[in-house]
């Protein structure tokens, strides 16, 4: 536990909390606790001043069917955070997304999003999931994926309307998609296919941004765009939280990071990941450290969700 | 003779043209999700597993549609309780459900003392039997299952396509893709006495699978499915009159017909215009 706990700060606005129970001082929530450290103070200026965080998990354990996917997770993320979430393959990035997405119920503890349960302000939430859980080849245009943005909050009787097409359109032009709002999702590339679903999300106007691997895959210029329009939400007070492979674009693009290897294992400002340390502990046998700040992470990519069109929403049923 | 006007002379040609025609607009309308969904294993299921419940509704004088609905819907609720139990993959667990409840129904159907040749109709289906009371239900059922698909097409679209994105923004997924196998349910039923158990999952998935060869949009997609769906049945009743064969197999056959013709002219197609896009391509390269 102390091994941890020397690795966990808080700056660029994410604060891993000592577990419940543990000593502390009351309203640690609010007030800096001497654990944090001096970072303290530019975390909260950083952050826009809200009355409650974006994201807060307290004693947070979870899993599917009887495995455990992670454990202790104390966990607050305030509005205007831009949090990248790292760890090795099936150590639990996912599973954390989709507790805050209100997806997944936790086994213990307890998760607020947006100042009430997880999923209850779902129409604040845009979800964008991984790439490789997405049917391309499901028969739809770049415009309709980016109007679906829209729907949760139209209701079952409403067709969407003027003000729905104008936001879709704002939402497009700014991923720089517009030319290709008709083409089928099947035609497009990579890069092109994440821009689309970031134009979901911008079109739902939300407060809360979470993205699974919104990075991996794509070319630079592509990664470049994507980053500084997240960067731009946050700047705007929305808290955007997303997963990633890659540590590279986790310092350069994200402001502040979670490592967590089926607990948190260190959070802090971005460049914590320069830490041996840090990223020994995060990756553990799969990290060889060569000393003078390199090492050679053996993590290759592959998602440790049920794969295909297998449709799962509250547990991943584990016999696969 | 007149190939073509014949026919129509029979009262029991016409009602049988409407109902077959409904019913395969309804399971075209129906089956367009199943396709994107890959639940067709899931509506064979179902459909056997309306027999146990039609041969029970038979023996003690019940109607039909509601022994199948129950027997139909509960297979889909167990099916679902199974698989989420963990201990085995969902298409082991409609395996072992479907072909348990189709036994089932075949047990029951051997203890009875003496043929029955309804029966018989119900699993392969006697559209030339329906009756304009038949015709009229059906008529009823159809516009419910089409008006909450026109109703919630949105959604359901939404939670086809993306279901993590659309539970994380906050439409109730789980309670549309139970909404979603009741309709199923529903479309079999109402399907039943016009194609019968053994065929419904033609109906339902061959229209709407042909229909993804050439469509871009899903609204295409169930536009095509729909017309596919309701001529094909009155081109095979046609055939089926001037061959005297099985009127169900014969609608199907016209449907698998067409399938392959639309899927060549697609492969045709696009090995003239290589490199072309696609619906189906998956290029991820810039």
């Amino acid at each position: 536990m102390t091994a941890d706990q020397s690795t966990q700060s808080a700056v660029g606005g994410v604060v891993a909390r000592p577990a419940p129970g543990h000593p502390g001082p009351p309203g640690q929530t609010s007030a800096p606790d001497g654990l944090l450290g001096e970072a303290m103070s530019s975390t909260r200026m950083e952050a826009v001043g809200e009355p409650c965080p974006a994201v807060s998990l307290v004693g947070v354990r979870a899993g599917y069917g009887d495995r455990v996917a992670l454990d202790d997770v104390n966990l607050e993320i305030p509005l205007g955070a831009l949090v990248a979430v790292v760890g090795p393959n099936g150590g639990g990035k996912s599973t954390l997304l989709k507790l805050i997405a209100g997806m997944l119920k936790p086994w213990e503890g307890s998760i607020e999003v947006l100042g009430a349960p997880a999923g209850r302000e779902a129409r604040r939430v845009a979800y964008v999931p991984q790439a490789e859980l997405v049917d391309w080849s499901f028969p739809v245009s770049v415009w309709t994926v980016a109007m679906m943005g829209r729907y949760p909050r139209l209701g079952p009787l409403h067709q969407p309307g003027r003000a729905d097409r104008d936001a879709v359109a704002v939402a497009l032009e700014r991923v720089g998609m517009t030319d290709r709002a008709k083409s089928p999702i099947g035609a497009l590339s990579g890069g092109q296919r994440r821009r689309a679903f970031l134009a979901r999300a911008l079109a739902a106007e939300v407060d809360l941004y979470l993205l699974d691997e919104p990075v991996t895959g794509v070319d630079v210029p592509t990664q470049e765009a994507i980053m500084e329009l997240l960067g731009g939400e946050a700047e705007k007070g929305k808290a955007v939280v997303a997963t990633t492979h890659d540590l590279g674009a986790a310092t350069r693009h994200f402001r502040s990071v979670v490592a967590i290897n089926h607990r948190i294992v260190a959070s802090g400002p971005s460049d914590i990941l320069t830490r041996p340390d840090v990223l020994a502990e995060t990756y553990g046998g799969h990290l060889l450290l060569l000393g003078e700040g390199l090492g050679i992470l053996d993590d290759s990519h592959h998602h440790d969700d049920p794969a295909g069109r297998e449709r799962h929403y509250h547990e991943d049923g584990g016999g696969r | 003779m007149n190939y073509i006007t014949d026919p129509l002379g029979f009262a029991f040609f016409w009602q049988a043209m409407a109902a077959s025609a409904i019913v395969g607009l309804v399971c075209a309308t129906v089956g367009s999700f199943i396709v994107l969904r890959g639940l067709a294993f899931m509506g064979d299921a179902l459909s056997h597993s309306a027999f146990p419940g039609v041969v029970i509704a038979y023996i003690i004088g019940a109607p039909f549609y509601l022994g199948a609905s129950i027997a139909a819907v509960g297979t889909a609720l167990a099916i679902g309780w199974v698989t989420r139990q963990g201990k085995v993959r969902s298409d082991t667990a409609i395996g072992v459900m479907f072909a348990g409840m189709f036994a089932l129904g075949i047990f029951l159907f051997s203890l009875i003392p003496n043929y029955v040749g309804e029966l018989f109709g119900f699993l392969f289906g006697d559209v030339l039997g329906i009756g304009f009371m038949d015709l009229v239900s059906l008529a009823i059922l159809a516009a419910l299952v089409i008006g909450t698909v026109a109703l919630l097409w949105k959604e359901l679209l939404f939670a086809t396509f993306d279901p993590l994105g659309a539970a994380a923004s906050g439409l109730p997924v789980a309670r549309l893709d139970y909404l979603l196998l009741a309709l199923i349910a529903l479309t079999i039923v109402i399907s039943l006495q016009s194609v019968g158990i053994i065929l419904v999952v033609a109906m339902l998935v061959t229209p709407a699978a042909t229909a993804q060869l050439i469509s871009k949009s899903f609204g295409r997609l169930m536009v095509i499915a729909g017309a596919i769906g309701a001529i094909s049945p009155i081109v095979g009743l046609y055939l089926s009159f001037w061959f005297n064969s099985a009127s169900g197999a014969t609608v199907v056959l016209v449907q698998s017909a067409v399938f392959l013709l639309v899927l060549f002219a697609t492969i045709l197609n696009s090995s003239y215009r290589r490199p072309a896009r696609s619906v189906a391509a998956t290029t991820t390269a810039d």
